[in-house]
């Protein structure tokens, strides 16, 4: 029981300090579940943190679920992932109310229009970066572009997408096996 | 039924948007235009406050559009219908196959899906410059000028090395500020 409260709270207060996602969590996560709980080592926290960036979901929380299910099983993963949204269900609550009151402020207005523009800066940043790790030869770039012309051009859903280019990955992977193999 | 329907576009959600919180941005999008929950412009606001708030900026994007839906049970079910098929696909892999990430097909597969993310974020930032960056008239849009200046220095500000690492929350300021004196 001290266990699972122990997992919750370390992973609210993980939550909440963590502000604009992704690698920030990774110095409160270390405080936490290695230095303060001594959970995992720091060697398997970067490990479960690459399971989490290739596997579905948000990474934070699917750290949050793998270091509750190894310290407690189902009931544990479940209770560290509540632990690690708590903190957004409650502010972004709250915040969307009082928003909603305000919305038809001028310089509110004048400020979200602005921010606005901002965000489509740091999307395009968040795009470069992906570029960057993501797209290292031709057929990168022929994924790349493929799937901007379906998503922007044509009706075929998202999700479809995604697979698509998940399942070229593998025939990819067993192209150049084969190759691999006739050469060697 | 709003909540089955939220309950089932999140899971979705939560299924296919692979590579963190960001990837979930045009799944979210294309929610505005099939059942318009929210409009584009709100949801630019939402990611922009998201970030800016603590917490995974994934979850509360999630929080915050399904409040926008349907209040608050709207913004608990959205979010747990994202973190579920993460949490249950975690506890397989914490159970079954920790060396996940190593494992070559996973590889593949991730390999196949990293640029389509990149791409898939793009086709959001085309989406969201049609109401930050471009003027909706009769005949269709045009170019805002102003915002498309404002937009590419941010860029370029944010590719500068020594900039690199400000918080999103500092763009996001300048964001509003810039919003506030041009009076956009």
């Amino acid at each position: 029981m001290k266990k699972l409260w122990e997992l919750y709270a370390s992973f609210f207060r993980i939550g909440i300090l963590t502000i604009g996602g992704g690698l920030a969590m990774l110095p409160m996560l270390k405080r936490e579940v290695v230095d303060k709980y001594h959970w995992i080592n720091e060697e398997e926290m970067m490990d479960i943190y690459a399971i989490g960036q290739c596997t579905p979901g948000i990474i934070a929380v699917n750290t949050a679920t793998y270091i509750g299910y190894l310290q407690g099983g189902i009931l544990g993963g479940t209770i560290a992932t509540l632990g690690e949204v708590s903190p957004s269900l409650i502010i972004i609550i709250l915040i969307a109310s009082v928003l909603r009151q305000y919305m038809d402020n001028a310089v509110l207005l004048h400020a979200f229009a602005g921010i606005r523009i901002a965000v489509c800066a740091m999307m395009l940043d968040t795009v470069l970066l992906m570029i960057r790790k993501g797209v290292k030869n031709v057929l990168g770039v022929l994924l790349f572009f493929g799937a901007l012309i379906l998503a922007t051009f044509t009706p075929v859903p998202l999700p479809v997408i995604v697979i698509l280019a998940g399942a070229v990955g593998v025939i990819a992977f067993r192209l150049r096996k084969k190759e691999g193999g006739m050469k060697s | 039924m709003i909540y089955l329907t939220l309950f089932y576009e999140f899971f979705k959600i939560g299924l296919f948007a692979i590579g963190g919180g960001m990837a979930t941005i045009p799944f979210l999008i294309d929610l505005s235009a099939k059942y318009g929950w929210y409009t584009t412009s709100e949801f630019a606001n939402m990611v922009a406050i998201s970030q800016s708030t603590p917490g995974p900026v994934g979850i509360n994007m999630a929080t915050y559009a399904g409040f926008q839906a349907a209040g608050i049970p709207g913004a608990l079910i959205a979010t747990f219908a994202l973190v579920l098929p993460a949490l249950v696909i975690i506890m397989l892999i914490a159970k079954f196959m920790q060396n996940f990430s190593d494992n070559p097909i996973v590889k593949a597969i991730f390999d196949g899906i990293r640029p389509t993310v990149a791409a898939l974020i793009l086709y959001a930032v085309l989406e969201l410059s049609k109401i930050s960056l471009l003027i909706t008239t009769d005949s269709g849009y045009r170019p805002d000028f102003t915002s498309i200046t404002i937009c590419i220095i941010l860029f370029i500000l944010m590719e500068i090395p020594r900039l690199k690492k400000l918080h999103p929350l500092i763009w996001i300021a300048a964001g509003a500020v810039i919003g506030i004196v041009f009076k956009l």
